[in-house]
């Protein structure tokens, strides 16, 4: 069984952290445990929070305390079993030339690769979706190329424009809204991955995403498409399993 | 006609809140909801709402507004206000008014709000609530996530307003008598998820320092301004999720307090959580206020929480009828007429 930790974060969240670090191991168990959780409906769960490393469960104390939670997810944890977890594959389109990828010279400097090598490497991999966090529907996809990760620019962007991809140290995200932003442009997403008007995200925990360029013709179609709200984005797979 | 509030000018930032959307954070999306959801339930209460309709949250310098219906029924809870009611656009005098209380308001009249003193948040309430669509369960206006409220932003001059009820009840008008909406001089909470990144001494530093909520504040979290704490094992960590509360302490040592609007997820070490019990007053704190903290056990935080429960479901307990003049005047002639009666009998 997998090490973990119960902690408090206050007197409605508990917080079970598997581990510090960013591991496909530590997020199936992560996942896992929150499909667990979920499934057992128990009464007094308010909802839980996947993250790259713990999971948060918000509960109501009042109807179950901080120390019957934590045996009921010692009781998950005994009977857990950690493998993959199956999520949907998508393919997202995605254009890199430089009326969108504000930074891609920036980055090809700071890593010494050429702006094509850097296309060919973010769009090779199959990355998996560690959570969504920071904006509604935002899903952050790793593992970079070890190559391509870049800490945080030394002065963060005010604004940049919804569908900005970018390079997030060893992660890839795409901003679903027009946000401030510290991380390094190189793409940007015609497809929605947030929908205010009926409140959903494309992608959810455990889904795969593999990033298909496109020319800047071929996005401003997709986004003519979008903003008629006749783009219809299906995965290219329902149910996959370990692909890493 | 539709009935609406037509709002002239918003104030500093005025949104439509309840209380909150939750079940959704896994999705990136915040819980949101009134700052201080004590004062929205007691506004709500006043003019006969269950305690989660929405209503106007203003914070520091209220809205104005037109009442654009037959008449409606408003209650202000909250900071101190001078609030101004005045018969049309042509009156300049007005009828001035204090908060805690409901008002029958008739079409035409303009309600002014004005800036708020020693407190953050004003709500203002109307009998029957909005016309408005739940998002995810719930009317709070979610700006970063462009949802919920009115057109998922906070409100601006021109905004119309619908409302559900064509015109006010029959309902009397109501006060509200011993809510203490003072800032208490500890706020209370309970250490982790991740005290084990700071000393004890730094800890023991942090519960004896006084901090000022500071300029950069917002509905996401309080800034506050003191002595930096400092951390023993850095400031990165890698993201995990933050609850309502969570005193996260960035690179620089000067804590943030999250509030109703914060982010699902954050990278900085959380030295400590604020109790659920002691969010209200939190959140009504305004910048410029000093704040400290004192440690409690879970057990004292849920006594705390039963104890809040308790009090809100018997808030009702708290509404004193105004009586209207004429009757008010009635009853304290027939005060006086009962005390002499009793004068005249021992005499």
């Amino acid at each position: 069984m997998l090490d973990y930790r119960v902690l408090s974060a206050g007197d409605t969240a508990l917080v079970v952290e598997f581990g510090d670090r960013i591991d496909r191991q530590l997020s199936t168990a992560v996942l896992a445990l929150a499909r667990a959780l979920d499934a057992e409906r128990i009464a007094g769960i308010v909802e839980t929070v996947p993250t790259f490393r713990s999971l948060m469960v918000h509960y109501e104390p009042l109807a179950l305390s901080a120390a019957a939670l934590a045996a009921r997810i010692d009781e998950q944890m005994q009977k857990l079993s950690v493998g993959e977890i199956a999520g949907r594959l998508w393919h997202l389109p995605v254009c890199y030339e430089p009326r969108f990828a504000i930074d891609l010279d920036d980055v090809a400097k700071r890593t010494s690769l050429s702006k094509q090598q850097i296309i060919e490497r973010h769009s090779g991999p199959i990355y998996h979706v560690y959570m969504l966090g920071f904006l509604p529907g935002q899903a952050y996809m790793g593992e970079l190329a070890a190559d391509l990760a870049l800490d945080r620019r030394e002065t963060p962007r005010t604004r940049i424009p919804a569908g900005s991809l970018a390079i997030a140290a060893r992660m890839s995200c795409v901003f679903p809204l027009e946000t401030p932003c510290g991380w390094h442009i190189i793409g940007r997403c015609p497809i929605p991955l947030w929908d205010p008007a009926h409140a959903t995200a494309l992608l959810a925990p455990a889904d795969k995403v593999m990033f298909v360029p496109v020319s800047v013709r071929e996005y401003d179609s997709l986004v003519t498409r979008a903003s008629q709200d006749v783009l219809r984005i299906e995965p290219v797979s329902e149910f996959v399993g370990a692909v890493a | 006609m539709t009935p609406a509030l037509g709002i002239i000018s918003p104030g500093l930032s005025t949104s439509i809140q309840d209380l909150g959307r939750t079940g959704f954070q896994r999705l990136g999306v915040s819980l949101g909801g009134a700052l201080d959801p004590v004062s929205l339930r007691a506004a709500n209460a006043l003019v006969g709402n269950p305690g989660n309709t929405g209503a106007l949250e203003a914070l520091y310098t209220g809205p104005t507004f037109a009442i654009d219906a037959e008449d409606a029924r408003l209650s202000f809870v909250g900071a101190d206000a001078a609030i101004k009611i005045f018969a049309d656009a042509e009156d300049h005098s007005g009828e001035t008014i204090a908060p805690m209380r409901s008002i029958h308001v008739r079409r035409g009249q303009i309600i002014h709000v004005g800036s708020l003193k020693h407190g953050a948040t004003l709500y203002v309430a109307v009998e029957g609530g909005f016309d408005i669509e739940p998002v995810l369960g719930s009317v709070s206006t979610d700006s970063r996530g462009r949802i919920g409220g009115w057109r998922g932003r906070p409100l601006t001059n021109g905004d119309v307003l619908p409302l559900r009820r064509l015109a006010a009840s029959n309902r009397e008008e109501y006060r509200i008598d011993g809510m203490d909406l003072t800032a208490p001089s500890f706020i209370r909470v309970v250490l982790g998820p991740q005290s084990d990144y700071f000393s004890n001494d730094e800890i023991v530093r942090f519960f004896a320092g006084r901090y000022i909520v500071g300029a950069g504040s917002n509905r996401m979290g309080l800034c506050l301004e003191g002595r930096p704490i400092q951390h023993q094992r850095g400031f990165n960590i890698v993201s995990d999720a933050v609850a309502t509360g969570s005193i996260q302490v960035p690179g620089n040592g000067q804590p943030i307090v999250l509030l109703a609007d914060h982010q699902t997820t954050g990278g900085y070490p959380k030295i400590a959580t604020v109790i659920s019990a002691d969010l209200p007053a939190m959140g009504r704190l305004p910048i410029g206020a000093q704040v400290s903290f004192v440690p409690c056990t879970l057990d004292e935080a849920t006594a705390a929480r039963r104890e809040l429960a308790a009090a809100l479901d018997d808030i009702g307990d708290k509404l004193v009828p105004i009586l209207p003049p004429a009757a008010a005047v009635g009853s304290r002639l027939q005060e006086c007429n009962l005390i002499s009666g009793v004068h005249n009998a021992a005499a």
